[in-house]
């Protein structure tokens, strides 16, 4: 009786209180926290499901839904051009805003790309680890279902030898887009495996063009507690900030992303704009990024800050490197039953003369 | 009566088994149905450690005697609970692989406490049958039972311990054992606090008056 007042919500301590409560269908139907009510998956089942059965008479031609890439293509180029002009980019970010999820068509194959068997899309977008909306993995989902992602503005600075502020569809439009299966290794012990789509973040880094003495590049998540509202509450130090040494940054295998399964990326796996950094745990793959900034001093990572001795820089997938709360010598693969071993760079042995010399256990 | 509401609650307490069983059944589970099914056993251990140790304050402050009848099935259900989620961690989670699992509970701090806190109830579920009470006679079952008091101290820590950076959950466990673990320590003290400064306050009103 004095005790209800003296905390603050808690389902699975609310729970406690009346006794009865164990007996009554709250207490068997509500959530206990972990276990979370799956709103969305059904939704994205039919979605897919719709997809396939969609008559072909109603497929949008390829060459009109090309032309509308083109005249997108325009508007960004004319965006682009309106840069130090100032003005016209502003009229004309409203026109470009596309319908969440668009499908992106012609896309490259990449040689980069697994043939392992891909993730249920229902897993990727319903299991997420995106605490600028929820700590818990189950919620982005349904929390970011209205982020707005247009207009989406890059500020691109640091060390450069200008200063760019760019509209993401100018971004887009820098390469061509390809489709890249990847592996993602949670530091948390789980994985996933993805088709993205995006093109080599180095396509972007040259065009930022840094300056000689740049040494890292730093990625900044949108800051908008209105819109995210995990940032209401302190639990990381926000806005999110990631880092890459620039080399690692300019590895072809260092994906810039705006899409997934052939569509443009669903808000809570990052949208509109991510950065995929397949050989590192996933949560050096930054989200919603808004700021790209060169330094020639490295940058100090937000899960770094909070927990210096469990989340270092580099964060290379190493199964012979522990958290200090668990092993990561094995994962579980969604979907999976098992536990398989973890692997050196999370497969992707290509990357390992980027740290020839280095003690990765002292750089973990 | 009675009878019928002890199989009530009885039943009430399967019901978190009885809903992750009927999740997994129609596929429900989510992405990572193992990591549910852990965190899920893990919540309702501390929960029913916790109604457990309430019995006794609830018991007290509203002089409903009965419930008293109801406190070695809950604590029986905490251990329940437990059982089930140590074993969705040596199965699903090691498979069985002992050399692995000591390896855990020596070198992992979150797994050392959280199993400490485990091996601490065995004894507690073992001696909880009335044969037991009476064989070791009622002082020193209650000293042998207070370990509870360990137990989910140990669990709460192991809470806190595990997760990444948001402590609101596992802090809202620590702040509902921390009160009831303050009204033993109240009620312990009680008696000292009240009996000495019973003159001096009378002294005072009475100068007030």
């Amino acid at each position: 009786m004095i005790v209800p007042q003296l905390f603050w919500v808690s389902e699975p301590a609310m729970q406690l209180f009346p006794l009865a409560g164990v007996l009554s269908s709250t207490a068997l139907g509500q959530s206990s926290g972990v276990d979370c009510p799956y709103i969305v998956q059904g939704t994205v089942f039919m979605l897919i499901k719709k997809a396939a059965d969609i008559a072909s008479s109603e497929i949008t031609p390829k060459s009109l839904y090309l032309n509308r890439r083109t005249f997108l293509a325009g508007t960004a180029l004319a965006g682009a051009a309106a840069l130090a002009g100032v003005g016209l980019r502003n009229l004309l970010s409203p026109a470009t805003a596309v319908e969440a999820k668009a499908a992106i068509n012609g896309l490259q194959k990449s040689s980069f790309s697994t043939s392992e068997k891909v993730t249920p899309y229902k897993d990727v977008t319903n299991y997420n680890n995106y605490y600028e909306f929820s700590t818990d993995k189950y919620e982005p989902a349904g929390l970011a279902k209205d982020f707005k992602t247009t207009p989406w503005k890059v500020t691109i600075d640091g060390l450069v030898s200008e200063k760019q502020v760019l509209d993401v569809d100018a971004i887009l439009k820098m390469a061509a887009p390809e489709e890249r299966i990847y592996r993602h290794r949670c530091v948390e012990g789980w994985s996933i495996v993805v088709p993205w789509v995006g093109f080599s973040l180095s396509e972007l880094i040259k065009r930022a063009q840094p300056l000689g003495k740049a040494k890292f590049v730093e990625f900044t998540t949108l800051y908008d507690p209105k819109q995210m509202p995990g940032q209401r509450v302190p639990v990381l130090e926000w806005p999110y900030v990631e880092g890459l040494r620039l080399d690692e940054a300019m590895h072809p295998l260092a994906l810039l992303c705006f899409g997934m399964y052939r569509e443009t990326l669903p808000n809570q796996d990052g949208a509109p704009l991510r950065i995929v950094v397949p050989w590192k745990y996933g949560f050096k793959s930054a989200k919603a990024i808004v700021r790209i900034r060169f330094t020639d001093s490295q940058p100090v990572n937000t899960w770094n800050k909070s927990a210096p001795n469990e989340y270092g820089f580099y964060s290379n997938v190493n199964p012979n490197v522990d958290h200090p709360r668990w092993s990561q010598g094995k994962e579980r693969r969604l979907g999976e039953f098992t536990k398989r071993p973890t692997l050196m760079f999370n497969g992707y042995d290509q990357v390992a003369s980027l740290y020839s010399g280095m003690d990765l256990k002292k750089n973990f | 009566m009675i009878r019928w509401f002890k199989v009530g609650v009885f039943l009430g307490c399967l019901g978190p088994l009885a809903r992750l069983a009927w999740k997994a059944y129609a596929g429900n589970l989510g992405a990572n149905p193992i990591e549910v099914i852990t965190h899920s056993t893990g919540d309702w251990t501390l929960i029913f450690l916790l109604i457990t140790l309430a019995i006794t304050p609830l018991r007290k402050l509203t002089g409903q005697l009965w419930l008293i009848r109801y406190r070695r099935m809950l604590g029986l259900f905490a251990f329940f609970y437990v059982v089930l989620h140590f074993l969705t961690y040596i199965w699903l989670d090691k498979f069985f692989d002992l050399h692995e699992m000591l390896a855990d509970v020596a070198k992992r701090r979150f797994i050392t406490v959280g199993f400490t806190g485990f091996v601490l109830l065995i004894p507690l579920a073992i001696t909880s049958t009335t044969g037991w009470i009476r064989r070791l006679g009622g002082k020193r079952w209650n000293q042998l039972h207070r370990l509870i008091y360990a137990t989910a101290i140990a669990g709460v820590i192991h809470y806190i311990w595990l997760v990444k950076a948001d402590l609101r959950k596992p802090l809202e466990y620590a702040t509902v054992l921390g009160v009831l673990l303050a009204y033993r320590l109240v009620v312990w003290a009680g008696p000292k606090i009240q009996s000495a400064p019973i003159l001096p306050r009378r002294r005072a009103e009475a100068s007030e008056g």
